[in-house]
This record gives structure tokens, sequence and C-alpha cells, in this order.
């Protein structure tokens, strides 16, 4: 093949070629400049918004997973009783034991009590029983106090957390810890005082007087065949597939369920939410590149029509290279780089215009852009593009210049 | 023998219309001769010199240079054999104006197999060879008409071609600067090289060993001489 220092001179001639025709070029390549730019602008946008509902799932509930009881679907109430597909605390033990994707896990059972603080009393409260893992799961801490822990629940003991609207509620001194309430007929230390339920995005939560208890001291105050659900926190978003499969396997074992038996649980993980974000934002990046897509072409012909002129312009160069010896192959690759070189470095002003617009959207308070960012397949993908560009449109061109007959070119005015 | 030439034809159509351009030549030079091709426009001259330096391709009749028949090779290797075997040098210098002289020299290297020390080294040589070798950094725009045509021989001398080409290489110099560059031919000469000059100028002539004028397509008249010989001279017309 070629002289491969053939390659270099050919792009330092596009180069020289590029700089002695400063506006030119500038106006040749504003199409790719301004797709480019386009492109790498709206990718930005669109990831930096993804990021921040990704981020709002995240604190909401994202890498959650819930199991409910479920009867299976058209199946006859006598066939599975309620006995049968409630959860039972064996299985949430079995699940915490066995599940290797999971950090977290916390059964939530909820009763209605009457809770009286000296004077005062307040009928259907909502009573919740937890684990110590909800505190980390929910992200709910103790403002005062402390949270629960193990021995709360191994020991059943007659505790309780309250949330701050229960100090009002029930008439609690600011700092409630150590004080007793009466719920239902049994009365309870008050160890901690957790944060109201924060409001997100997606829903305004109802405050009110909130009780917490350990799960074990709850079951002997609930009925015998009472409900609860189970909420586990996995180790990341990536594993939801593997924590179900765990979770499944676990339960139907437990249940001794047989091959072919349906589930009498349901599993059902947050992060199908952000799959569902993640699709909808792809659409909008596909459709925004497609756009796109069609400004590079028209760009593509300015490269196109300016690498002809160029052509007719250096005729006779193109006739002394050809006499001292530059086959046609040789002159076909010079133009092409040259096409290539003209792309790549619109390309590059494009990326860099794109970078410096994102960087100022992410800096503009107040519109949820704080995030946007150019990602690095926006750029390779651009760059790949514009070289794509080039080829094609510099091609004609180029094939031109090569099949040019050498007598004719020295001849050229 | 370096140029062979049997009943060379050449045909170009301009439209419907046939021009016999070469008429069926028949024509050897030895290595080292110097050569001058003279006649009128439109005598052939420059068809033939397009054959032999590998430009062209004859319609009829056979050119062998230096044993090779170029008649039957690809586009291809008509380039690959005008950088190897044929140097060329023009009216008008041909110099890429962007370019350093010692780039412009360096030029046909770039399209042959070789390194960039081997290119460097043997176009300061070449340079060297014309007498400018204190002006490797200068542009064309920057050297009189001479020195460019010097940069231009530089060009052509670099692969030390088998013949070297030039195709009326005084024709925009004065009188100074043509008896100068027939010096250059002439001392290339001295050192073996094969020359062909095409060129109207009697005086220009008067510097080769051998005078081919063509007329009509047809080797009107084919005498050697001593070089200088101011017998032609003598009969210039103005």
């Amino acid at each position: 093949m070629l002289n491969p220092f053939f390659y270099l001179q050919a792009v330092f001639l596009a180069l020289g070629q590029i700089w002695a025709n400063k506006v030119r070029s500038v106006l040749t390549t504003l199409g790719i400049i301004f797709g480019v730019w386009a492109v790498t602008t709206v990718v930005a946008a669109i990831s930096g918004v993804t990021t921040m509902v990704l981020g709002e799932f995240e604190a909401l509930g994202g890498s959650k997973m819930f199991i409910f009881p479920d009867r299976p679907d058209d199946a006859p109430r006598n066939k599975y009783p309620w006995e049968m597909i409630r959860l039972k605390p064996a299985e949430l033990h079995a699940l915490a034991e066995h599940c290797p994707s999971i950090i977290g896990i916390t059964p939530q059972t909820t009763l209605g009590a009457t809770i009286q603080h000296g004077v005062r009393q307040r009928e259907g409260v909502k009573v919740t029983g937890i684990w110590p893992d909800w505190h980390e799961i929910e992200r709910r801490t103790t403002l005062i106090g402390r949270p629960f822990m193990g021995i709360d629940e191994d020991d059943a003991r007659q505790v309780c957390l309250v949330n701050e609207d229960a100090i009002g509620e029930l008439g609690l001194d600011t700092d409630p810890t150590g004080q007793h309430i009466q719920i239902n007929t049994r009365r309870f230390l008050i160890v901690g005082l957790v944060e109201n339920e924060k409001e997100s995005m997606f829903d305004q939560s109802t405050t009110g007087t909130e009780v917490f208890i350990p799960f074990a001291t709850a079951v002997k105050l609930q009925r015998p065949q009472f409900f609860f659900m189970i909420i586990m926190k996995l180790k990341g978003p990536e594993v939801v597939d593997e924590a179900k499969a765990e979770a499944k396997f676990v339960l139907r074992q437990a249940r001794k369920l047989g091959p072919g038996d349906p589930d009498t649980f349901e599993i059902f993980a947050a992060d199908e939410f952000i799959e569902g974000v993640q699709k909808v934002a792809n659409i909008l990046t596909v459709g925004g590149a497609c756009v796109v897509a069609v400004s590079l072409l028209v760009g593509g012909i300015g490269i196109m029509n300016i690498m002809l002129v160029s052509v007719s312009e250096r005729t006779r160069e193109i006739g002394l290279r050809k006499a001292v010896g530059a086959t046609p192959a040789a002159i076909l690759m010079q133009f092409l780089l040259e096409a290539i070189t003209l792309c790549i470095a619109g390309g590059l002003i494009g990326i860099g215009a794109g970078e410096a617009t994102a960087f100022a959207l992410s800096n503009i308070p107040g519109i949820g852009l704080e995030q946007a960012a150019v990602p690095w397949w926006a750029i390779v993908m651009s760059f790949s593009f514009c070289a794509v560009i080039g080829v094609m449109f510099g091609m004609f061109p180029a094939i031109k210049a090569a099949r040019l007959d050498p007598i004719e070119a020295l001849r050229h005015e | 023998m370096i140029i062979r030439i049997r009943k060379l034809r050449k045909v170009y159509r301009v439209g419907v219309e046939r021009i016999h351009a070469l008429r069926g030549i028949d024509l050897d030079i030895e290595r080292n001769e110097f050569v001058a091709i003279m006649g009128s426009s439109g005598s052939g001259k420059s068809t033939l010199m397009n054959i032999i330096g590998c430009l062209d391709r004859p319609t009829s009749g056979t050119f062998e240079l230096d044993g090779r028949d170029t008649g039957t090779i690809s586009v291809r290797d008509l380039a690959i054999a005008r950088n190897s075997w044929v140097g060329f040098v023009f009216q008008s210098f041909e110099l890429l104006p962007r370019m350093t002289a010692l780039q412009n020299v360096e030029l046909p290297m770039i399209y042959s197999k070789s390194g960039w020390r081997t290119r460097r080294q043997k176009a300061k040589q070449a340079l060297d060879r014309v007498g400018l070798s204190d002006r490797i950094t200068h542009r064309p725009s920057q050297l009189s008409g001479g020195q460019k045509q010097r940069v231009a021989i530089a060009r052509a001398i670099l692969n030390t071609p088998t013949v070297l080409l030039a195709d009326e290489p005084t024709g925009n110099l004065d009188s100074a600067t043509t008896r100068e560059i027939m010096e250059l031919f002439e001392q290339l000469h001295d050192e073996g090289q094969t020359i062909l000059v095409v060129t109207h100028e009697k005086d220009v002539a008067s510097h080769c060993g051998r005078v081919i004028v063509l007329t009509d397509g047809l080797i009107a008249s084919d005498t050697k001489q001593q070089r200088n010989t101011p017998a032609m001279v003598g009969t210039e017309p103005c």
C-alpha cells in the first residue's frame, strides 16, 4: 500500500488547506458543527432529566422489593385458604437468611389502636410493627433517642417509636423519650422520635400520629391470622432479577409448592418503574438522534460542495501529482482525508460547543437540569458519524479527482 | 537503448473528427543522450513527449522505456513507471505554492516506498546539485523564475530517473536565466543523465547533442551535432 507517511502528509495538507481557506471552511462545516452541537446538547439534557428522575425514584424506593400474599388468579377460594397464602413469620426468617442479594429486610404489619397518654386519648391510630432494618430501608432515622435494635425484637419488648406529629397530638414532651403511652391496654416506653414521612414528587403523604413497635410485640397484639407484607432492600438495581429469583425460590420451598403450582405470593420490585423511565429516555434520545442525523446529512452536502470546488481549483496540482507518480488511489485518498478532516474538525467544534452548553444548562438553577452532561457514547457516536459523513460525501469529489487525466489537468487554467 | 519507438501512432478523436497526432514514428535514443525535440505547434511534439513520459499510451506501435513495453500496462502501473523512471520539468514550473522548496522536491518520494530520512536526505542532495542548498525553506513565491525552475529540476532528478523530460523549460525565463538553466542541464548530462527537451527555441536546441524536428506527426529531420553549435543559432529567424 501507500507510504504510511503519505497519510500523515495528507492530513497536514488538508489542515493547511483548511487553514488557508478559514472562512470558507468554517462556513462549510457549519452544518456539521450545528448538527453535532444539537445532538450533544439534546443528549446531555435528556440524560440530565433521566438522572434526576431516577434519583427521585432511588430516594423513594429504588432498589426496594415488596412481597405480598396473593391468591392465584381464577383459583377457587377454598383451594387456597387465607391461612395458606398469608405470609408467616417463619417465611420471613427464611427469606432473611437465604437471600444473598438483599442487604435489609423488614416485615410491616399495621393495626389501628387506641392510644392513651395521660388524659389524652386517640382512637384508630396507625401502629406499625417493624424490624430494625426498617430505618435503613425507609430512610427514616431517629431524631431523638435510639432506633430499634435486635434485642427489642428478640425479647418482644414493650417499647415504641413515635413521629413528630405525635408530640402535639398526644401532648408529649418535645423530647418524648422515657415517657410512657398506652397502646390498647398495654403500657409502652417511648425510646425514640422519628421524622414525619417525607413528601416526594410522586406522592403527598398524609401525616398524623404514627407509632412503631417491634414486630414480635405487634404479633401479640394482632389477631391470629393477621396480614403483613415484607419490604427488602437490594444490594443494587442490577441484582433485581437475582433477588426476585431468590425470594421466589425460598418462598416456594417454604410453602412446598410443586413445579406446576402457581405462586401464592407476589413479588414486586420498584426498579421496574426505573426501566420504564429508562425506556422513555431511550425513545427520546433515538428520536432526537434521527432529527439530528438529517441535519448532519445536510452538512455533508455542504462538505461535498466545497470539496468539488477544491478539486476544480486544484486541478493543476492534481495533474502535477499524477505526473510525478501519484496513483489514482493516492489522489483519492488525499481528497477523502481532506473531507474527513473537515468533518471531524467540525465535529470537534460541535462537541466542544455541546459540552459548553451542557455545562451552562447544568448551572442554571431551577430548570431541573443540574445533572446535564454529555455522555461518552454520544461523543464517540458524533465523532464516528462525522467520519462516516466525511467518507460518504467526500467520495464523489475524490473519485472525480482520481479520474482526472494528468495531461488535461496540467493544461487546466 | 533507453528509448525504442517503432511505428508509433496516436489518434485523438474530437467529436467525429480524427486527429492524427503521430503518424508512424521510429526513434531510438541511447543512454546519456541530450536530445532536443522541435517542431511547430500541432507537429506532434507534445504528444510524443506525453507518450515517452508515460502520461499517455500510443494508439498503435510500440514504445519501450529501458526495455519495458508500456503499451499495455494499467493506469496505476503507468503512474508507478512515471514515479520511478521519468522526471518532468514544465514550462510553468508547477511548484505547489504552499510548500517549501524542500517539500516540493520531496513530492515524488511521497508516492514511492521510501523512509522519511532517505527522502529528506535525497531531496537535500538534489537541491544541492541544482545549487539551491541555501533556499530549502523558501516558498515558491519567495524564489525567482530561475530558482523555481531549479527547484523543479531538483524534483525531477530526485528519483534518479531513466529519462529527464523538459517541456519548454525556458519558455517563461529571460535569456540570461535560460542560459543558466541550460548550463544546469548540460551539467546533469555530463553526470550521465539522459535528457529530452521539447522546445521551439533554436538557442535552447543548440545546447543539445541531437536535434529531432517533427512536422505533421512525422520526423522531418534527425541530426547529431556538437553541443553549442553556432551553426544552428545563426539560422534563427528572429
